[in-house]
């Protein structure tokens, strides 16, 4: 085998060396009753050519060459090659956490960066090292927002992410929680009339997403007063970061926790994973922020470097007094949102950012001038709820066999929106694609 | 930036990205608008919109490459050397899954694309979640979670979900005390309180402990097999019995599974469900910490609990995602798992075959053999019991001038290795934990037995060299102190004036 470097001479000549004779000599506390009899039922072994070409079928098992709109938290971005030249290096991909600071300052350096941008972007004082996932995020997001305020019933806006709000479910459901769903009003975003009388004094947290599901914003100031009256927390999940680029930071208008998904800075769609959680709050909360911290510290003479810090508050230490069972976070995906904010950089987020309005706008123009409806008229950044006038499931297969995924049908979240799709349209996509899109969704209405 | 000498070569001084900072440069072009442009404030709401960020970066390309890989010269790494990780499985990542998963059709397919496009991303997970099944000897797989801890809480959130539709959830999850500690922390998030099963003087589960513990009060056992002692549990069938008779089920902690592939399964000796870290025994890269993958195994007793969506195959042979499941868990995590990880293990497995995978946990197997009898005439053995691919000693006959194992690990840097996992299991003091994993040659392990000989000998003979140590790295001991006192967790802007002035 081509990943071993040991060969049979060599193993003979160990085994000779521990007074043994066959590899068999080494498994005796295993009882034969549980060993294995005959050979795993595997495929058998592939050489490097074999294994690419099969990996080319399974390739080739997903349609090429689809103009697709959909976004909905994975969402379709330029992505510089630089990104997977430098994280493809040996010394990124292929190192460990780095408990032992002294050889992995790298590593470190480029997390201590990324908290800070993360900072940079949802204007908050502190961010963890990363999380699995946008999920993820809201789930342990969510469980913080428990341990600060020691109330037991969050309020969760209907338009999060509806994957993140299960996840949500499941991963806070023997956390002595209950989550309420607060529905948006007609407009597609929360209603803050109906919010204030809901909003009562064992409410813990508020959880709403901006942009939210529907492609909305939702109305941060508003909310941020409204939590700040009842001595609720805001939890504001981000969905999509780049919007950060050009939208008002949820820090800057009184959000306390801030989380969400980074895949749209600089990862792959990769049908769903491994895409980058992220978790920044202020100061004053920092032991209950679960997940790991890099800090800045200094060595034996003088000079700056970074460590792993506030480890008492993590499981290897506290065990079930941790306030997460979480010990890792996604540092290569990390590395890549690091580099996509380093290359694109203050003048070039802006710009991108720009451009997704830009390309929504006119594409919606040209939407507004056909027989659909536009849904929940709002500021939006690069998503919108279309209404065709036939459930999609009925035009589906025109717009497939003509190489175009029009949008995410919305029917299987909400039966209110049987005819709805949510479109995606952002800087990737040329004038003459949208208006392909366009063409296609005038033929189907 | 400030320049301090160091007389060693430039790229030791590399600032932050943000001290590299320029007004006007760029690291990108974007095509040209192709669309009209349009008022913001009207698009947006003026109220909504921010000004460019303070503080956000001005580099070039050329800055950013030279930046990171400035950087990454001051990791280890597994392609630069050994990673004697206990419990870690630090294997070689071979290159090919890197291709493979660098595959535009897999890179770039969306989690929510009608299924008929997507057919080829869904033949990998059932390939993959049929694959594991057969290597641990399980009925069912989600490859939903994705890590370890995901997988743990995954897995007893199953457990609890099963007993609650037998009518009770029950209390309390048994876990001995050498696991990791995700495990407790994992338990208590699925509602349980954790009672530790203290280790017999092999290092395993005590038989006459786990009678006595055991009762209908008790959800499960959360047991690590080999032990992160590198110990086989002998009585793994009696152990599992005892729970099974008393109505619980038995979790497995499959971070030490690298030991065991083709040689046993755990769906054999009473396991009900497990966890795989596919970023140890299946060698997708760590990246530094994440992204891993932790795929749960089941067996049928816990199969209608898993995650959803599950993946199937129609009789017409296509793939979809099964949601109709009601008696599911729920979801983990959003979509369906880290797949272009999932990717990469998979390659792992279709490239080495049955032969392969069960050679790999051999020479692993004699690798940690090898080193155990090189290194127990000079560090002490606190648990001389068979292993399999893992071995710990004490450092306690080196600690005796005011060393601590931490000055042993960190001298090891010197001699250009990765410590070993430290202190840890708790079980044995000044923990030094073993795992060489099959990818090392009997040269590498030469070596590092070496390195590991010379560093007791100054312990005696040198002890200041250790707590000095390391000497030869970018940076010499950091204080963690000031770190966890004074926190400092972001660059600001200000900071860099006054570091500047």
């Amino acid at each position: 085998m081509r990943y071993l470097s040991t060969s049979a001479e060599q193993q003979a000549l160990m085994l000779k060396a521990l007074g043994l004779h066959s590899l068999e000599d080494l498994l005796t506390s295993i009882p034969e009753a549980i060993r294995l009899r005959s050979p795993l039922d595997l495929p058998p072994a592939l050489s490097e050519p074999e294994l690419l070409a099969r990996f080319g079928e399974l390739e080739a098992g997903n349609a090429p060459r689809i103009l697709s709109f959909l976004g909905a938290g994975v969402n379709q971005h330029f992505i510089p090659l630089v990104i997977d030249s430098l994280c493809s290096r040996g010394e990124f991909l292929t190192s460990y956490t780095p408990y032992q600071a002294e050889i992995s300052q790298g590593t470190l350096q480029a997390v201590f960066e990324f908290q800070t941008f993360i900072c940079q972007l949802t204007g908050m004082e502190i961010s963890n090292a990363s999380m699995y996932d946008g999920s993820s995020a809201l789930a342990e997001a969510v469980l913080m927002a428990r341990r600060i305020s020691r109330r037991g019933r969050v309020l969760m806006a209907r338009t999060v992410h509806p994957e993140y709000r299960s996840v949500v479910e499941t991963v806070t459901q023997h956390q002595d929680l209950t989550i309420q769903t607060v529905d948006h009003g007609d407009d597609g975003r929360l209603d803050p009339a109906e919010l204030e009388a809901r909003l009562g004094e064992d409410v813990g947290a508020l959880v709403v997403q901006s942009p939210n599901f529907l492609g909305n914003l939702e109305s941060l100031d508003i909310l941020a007063d409204l939590c700040r009256q009842k001595g609720v927390l805001l939890v504001v999940n981000i969905a999509e970061l780049l919007s950060l680029g050009i939208v008002r930071s949820p820090g800057s208008v009184g959000a306390d926790i801030v989380c969400g998904e980074a895949q749209s800075m600089g990862i792959s769609p990769g049908y769903g994973g491994p895409h980058l959680g992220f978790l920044a709050t202020r100061e004053k909360f920092v032991r209950n922020l679960p997940g790991r911290l890099v800090g800045q510290t200094v060595d034996r003479h003088g000079q700056r470097g970074y460590v792993l810090t506030l480890a008492t508050r993590e499981q290897h230490i506290r065990r079930e007094k941790a306030t997460s069972n979480i010990c890792t976070n996604q540092n290569l995906t990390a590395l890549m949102v690091t580099l996509f904010c380093s290359l694109l950089g203050r003048k070039g987020l802006r710009e991108l950012a720009i451009q997704n309005v830009a390309k929504v706008q006119y594409g919606l123009a040209a939407l507004r001038k056909l027989p659909v409806d536009v849904l929940f008229e709002g500021p939006r950044f690069n998503e919108f709820v279309l209404q065709l006038n036939r459930p999609y499931r009925e035009v589906e297969e025109k717009f497939h066999s003509a190489g175009v995924v029009p949008g995410l049908p919305l029917a299987r979240f909400d039966p209110r929106l049987e005819n709805a799709l949510l479109v995606s349209i952002t800087e990737t996509k040329s004038r003459a694609e949208i208006d392909r899109l366009v063409e296609l969704v005038e033929a189907a209405a | 930036m400030k320049f301090t000498r160091t007389g060693r070569h430039l790229n030791l001084n590399e600032g932050l990205i943000f001290e590299r900072s320029s007004p006007g440069r760029t690291g990108y072009d974007l095509p040209r608008l192709d669309v009209p442009a349009v008022d913001l404030g009207a698009a947006l709401g003026a109220d909504n919109l921010r000004e460019p960020i303070p503080g956000f970066p001005e580099v070039s390309e050329v800055d950013v490459v030279r930046h990171f890989t400035r950087l990454a010269s001051w990791n280890y790494s597994i392609d630069a050397g050994m990673y004697p990780l206990g419990s870690c499985t630090m294997k070689y990542n071979p290159r090919l899954n890197e291709r493979v998963a660098g595959m535009k059709g897999l890179a770039e397919s969306h989690p929510l694309s009608p299924e008929s496009l997507v057919q080829g991303s869904l033949e990998v997970l059932r390939l993959l979640a049929d694959c594991l099944a057969e290597i641990s000897g399980m009925d069912a797989v989600s490859l939903q979670p994705p890590a370890g801890a995901s997988g743990e809480l995954t897995g007893i959130l199953m457990i609890r979900a099963c007993l609650s539709s037998r009518g009770n959830p029950r209390r309390i999850v048994l876990i001995p005390d050498s696991a990791h500690g995700t495990n407790p922390a994992s338990a208590v998030i699925a509602g349980y309180e954790v009672q530790s099963l203290k280790s017999d003087s092999r290092g395993c589960i005590d038989l006459n402990g786990l009678e006595r513990a055991m009762n209908d009060e008790v959800a499960a056992l959360m047991l690590t097999n080999p032990n992160t002692l590198g110990i086989f549990e002998q009585d793994i069938v009696s152990i599992a019995r005892i729970v099974h008779d008393r109505g619980g089920l038995v979790y497995m902690d499959g971070a030490n599974l690298n030991a065991l592939m083709g040689i046993t399964r755990p769906g054999s000796f009473g396991v009900d469900v497990l966890h795989i870290n596919l970023h140890k025994t299946f060698s997708t890269p760590h990246g530094g910490g994440g992204p891993g993958a932790g795929p749960v195994a089941v067996k049928q007793v816990l199969e209608p609990f898993l995650p959803v969506p599950t993946v199937e195959r129609r009789e017409d042979r296509s793939y979809f995602l099964n949601w109709d499941r009601p008696d599911s868990i729920g979801k983990v995590k959003a979509f369906y798992g880290n797949f272009l990880t999932l990717v990469r293990a998979l390659a792992y497995i279709l490239a080495n075959g049955a032969e392969g995978l069960r050679e790999a946990s051999q020479v692993a197997i004699l690798n940690a053999n090898y080193i155990k009898h090189h290194l127990r005439d000079v560090y002490d053995l606190p648990y001389d019991e068979p292993i399999l691919h893992e071995v710990v000693f004490s450092s306690r006959r080196q600690t005796r001038n005011n060393l601590t194992v931490m000055d042993l690990a960190k001298r090891l840097m010197d001699y250009g290795f990765h410590p070993p996992t430290v202190a840890f299991p708790l079980i044995v003091q000044g923990a030094l934990m073993i795992e060489p994993s099959e990818t090392e040659s009997r040269q590498e392990l030469d070596q590092f037995i070496h390195a590991m000989r010379c560093i007791a000998e100054e312990a005696d003979t040198d002890p200041d060299l250790l707590k000095q140590a390391p000497h030869s790295t970018r940076v010499s001991r950091l204080d963690e102190v000031q770190a966890a006192r004074r926190p400092v967790l972001r660059w600001k802007p200000d900071e860099a004036d006054e570091q500047d002035s």
